[in-house]
């Protein structure tokens, strides 16, 4: 042991033991410790580079970039439709809200109003989107803390969203749904049975994650008091989303710009006050009830799907329906509906003008039409060939919507040819994970894992 | 994302054995290489691989690690057989849980193939020396 | 008066156009150099409160034909006010620098450096300006338009 008094250290960012050993001869040095780019938060691929003394995060530098994949570039080589896929795999556990977002900037340059239902239908897939973010958030930060129950029992949850995801759009992750104009099929039979039932079984398993983590002692030690940033700290790292709502920011673009039917719903936006990993745990959880409120409410609202056409009723099957088409036999089923693959169902006539915008610069014409009469055919071909389809007037546009996240915006420069010029996606967890170091400041190794958790960094969406 | 789903309940990728993911390649057996791999974290990929000891196994989960997918651009690798050699090819953009088990059948087949054959050649060198 | 006309008769000499193409309140400054100014003003008077840098990128206007080469957009919003604005500035290639607004914004700080990478664009004052998404081997600025979509400079393997 040491003789003599104990000074506290000599300058103030000295720890007591390191004064103590500074007094006995020993140099210390901070370690520096690399955490990644591959490594077991699963969240993606990120490097930390933590300078520690002992336990303590005296300092930390993040390396992004590892999952760059040229969003950007590759957005200004295909038409506009062709940047949907891409869209998809940016938040690739919310997909639908980056479509929609992509799809609603292009419309407000290009000035067209989609149907009604089909800003139903996008607010309801947005909704489903968001809980299913949030549920992979939780679960996952919760796994990482030792929780694995939690986890098991919110990826189920997550299976039984993406299995309604999976019959609306065909694809359970990556699923090109939105058009712009509208979007690609109407929602299938029996959908809105099928939604109140995951909802109620999604309830139940928020309820029983509630009761296993929020008044959890280890769970409520590590997340309370960790990963604290301020509400002016916010606003200056330009955070927004539920990490800003955890600290007392109350900013959410649904209710401050509200776009598609977010003005005709009633819901609640959860705002916290300390800022720290608890608040934005409880945040979410509140977030995901209100996001089966606004489904619910939307299925209340929602303009039917078919529509009362001069369909003489009578349905061909699809393939006959194109084979009679090429010969120009067109009498033999003008009038009628094509009975299609069931992955093409919900496109058809009687669906379409619900579910796309009529204008004929922007959607494409049922196959009814596109195979039965000129002016359809006409029509699809003016969509399809390069150089002609959705063109946009010359400028520039700045949409944003509420990610999961926070505010995803996109920005949109037109040419006025069928390509865009620039398309650029404002990522809201860029922002967060800008001020990573704020939060990891002063605390414990320990606190990085579920700092980094509520952080919900995507790999897709932070490096595009 | 789709392994994080093939490993939880709903499709559980424990019944076939390959429950625990160690994120330590010194102790692992297979590599799973998880989406796009961009020419950034090539160099970190390889020196992954290298750290882990014989016998390895290497499997490319995606399209993205398969071939490239649609990121044909000066920031992806097409295809991580360009860097490390690769066993198991699952396509699909993400794979479904169902293509993932089926993979990991695959490479439980020609992993019992390769050690089949193995101890088919120590028995004949046996043989011969005898 | 709309938004941006409002800002453009505070700060005639900075400012040299202003529209409303697609709802968006755009100004159009004149150069680089009064810029912290504006944005200073802009966040600090409270009839602006412009408190968010929502978001800040640049455009490469070489295919378009516009001269000037380049230029920087910032997206600005108002949380007490709720307005949006936006403010372009534009950059000539043989000059590509611009001062940095991280004083302002610390938002700005990770940005700016995506700018950098992606465009070639200099922020003076910046703190830490080097690239983020690309590796710092990559030669070259890949979003300008002279850059190929398809041109690789690998670490290792082979260029395919």
């Amino acid at each position: 042991m040491h003789s003599g008094k104990i000074t506290p250290g000599t300058s103030d960012n000295l720890s007591l033991d390191q004064s103590i050993r500074m007094k006995e001869g020993t140099r210390t040095k901070n370690m520096l410790i690399n955490v990644g780019p591959s490594h077991p938060a699963m969240h993606g691929i990120i490097r930390i580079i933590a300078e520690l003394s002992g336990e303590t995060i005296m300092n930390v530098d993040v390396e992004i970039g590892y999952l760059h994949r040229g969003f950007e570039k590759m957005s200004e080589l295909g038409q506009y439709n062709h940047v949907i896929p891409y869209t998809d795999r940016l938040n690739y556990v919310s997909p639908l809200i980056n479509n929609f977002g992509f799809c609603l900037a292009v419309e407000k340059l290009m000035e067209i109003d989609t149907p009604e239902r089909a800003k139903y239908i996008r607010v309801i897939m947005s909704e489903i989107s968001r809980i299913t973010d949030h549920l992979t958030c939780v679960g996952a930060s919760a796994m990482e803390l030792g929780a694995m129950t939690a986890f098991l029992y919110m990826i189920k949850a997550r299976e039984i969203l993406w299995e309604l995801v999976e019959d609306v759009t065909g694809a359970r992750l990556t699923i090109s749904y939105g058009r712009i104009g509208g979007v690609k099929a109407d929602l299938p039979e029996g959908f809105e049975e099928k939604t109140k039932s995951a909802i109620k079984e999604t309830r139940n398993v928020i309820r029983e994650v509630d009761g296993l983590l929020t008044r959890n002692r280890i769970f409520v030690d590590r997340m309370k008091g960790t990963g604290k940033i301020s509400a002016e700290d916010c606003i200056g790292y330009s955070i927004t989303g539920p990490f800003a709502r955890g600290s007392g920011v109350q900013f959410d673009v649904r209710k401050a710009n509200p776009y598609l039917v977010y003005d005709r719903t009633e819901f609640e936006v959860p705002i916290g006050d300390a800022g720290d990993n608890y608040d934005r745990y409880l945040v979410r959880m509140e977030e995901m009830e209100q996001s089966m409120r606004i489904i619910e409410q939307c299925f209340a609202q929602m303009p039917p799907g078919e529509v009362q056409s001069n369909l003489e009723g009578f349905s061909v099957p699809a393939d006959h329906m194109v084979d009679e088409a090429k010969m120009g036999r067109i009498s033999s089923f003008a009038g009628g509906e094509a009975i299609a693959d069931p992955t093409l169902e919900g496109s058809g006539k009687r669906f379409h003008p619900m579910i796309k915008t009529l204008a004929k610069d922007v959607s494409l014409p049922p196959k009814e039409d596109a195979y039965g009469n000129i002016e359809g055919l006409m029509n699809h071909f003016k969509m399809v060939m390069f150089g002609h389809g959705v063109k946009p007037p010359k400028g520039e546009v700045y949409f944003p919507v509420e990610g999961a996240n926070g505010e995803l915006g996109f920005y949109v420069v037109s040419d006025g040819t069928d390509r865009p010029y620039r398309v650029r996606v404002r990522p809201p967890c860029f922002t967060i994970m800008q001020a990573l170091p704020i939060l990891l400041k002063g605390g414990m190794m320990a606190d990085l894992v579920p700092t980094f958790g509520s952080v919900n960094m995507i790999g897709g969406e932070l490096d595009r | 994302m789709e392994y994080m789903a093939t490993a939880a309940s709903h499709y559980d990728v424990d019944r076939f054995g390959a429950a625990l993911p160690r994120f330590t390649p010194r102790q692992s057996d297979v590599l799973f290489v998880v989406g796009t791999i961009s020419h950034k974290m090539a160099p970190v990929l390889k020196e992954i691989f290298d750290q882990m000891a014989d016998p390895k196994w290497v499997v490319a989960f995606g399209v993205c690690t398969c071939t490239g997918g649609f990121y044909d651009n000066y920031a992806t690798v097409m295809g991580i057989d360009t860097i490390i050699p690769v066993d198991v090819y699952i396509p699909g953009c993400p794979p479904r849980p169902e293509n993932v088990l089926d993979g990991l059948m695959k490479l439980q087949a020609k992993i019992e193939k390769h050690v089949d054959r193995l101890a088919q050649k120590m028995e004949m060198a046996e043989h011969v020396s005898v | 008066m709309s938004l941006s006309e409002e800002v453009s008769k505070r700060f005639p000499d900075v400012v040299s156009q202003t529209h409303q193409k697609a709802g968006d309140e755009t100004i159009i400054v004149r150069g680089g150099d009064g810029i912290l100014a504006l944005t200073r003003a802009l966040r600090d008077d409270p009839h602006f409160a412009f408190n968010y840098l929502i978001d800040l990128t640049a455009v490469d206007y070489l295919t378009m034909g516009v001269q000037p080469r380049f230029a920087v957009v910032y997206h600005l919003f108002s949380l007490e006010k709720n307005h949006r604005l936006r403010i372009k500035v534009p950059v000539e290639e043989s000059n590509a620098t611009l001062p940095s607004v991280t004083s302002i914004w610390p938002a700005a700080n990770w940005f700016e450096r995506e700018v950098w990478d992606m465009f070639g664009i200099h922020f003076s004052g910046h703190p830490n300006l080097k690239r983020i998404l690309m590796y710092e081997e990559f030669k070259g600025h890949a979003l300008r338009k002279d850059y190929p979509w398809n041109k690789r400079q690998p670490l290792i393997g082979p260029v395919n």
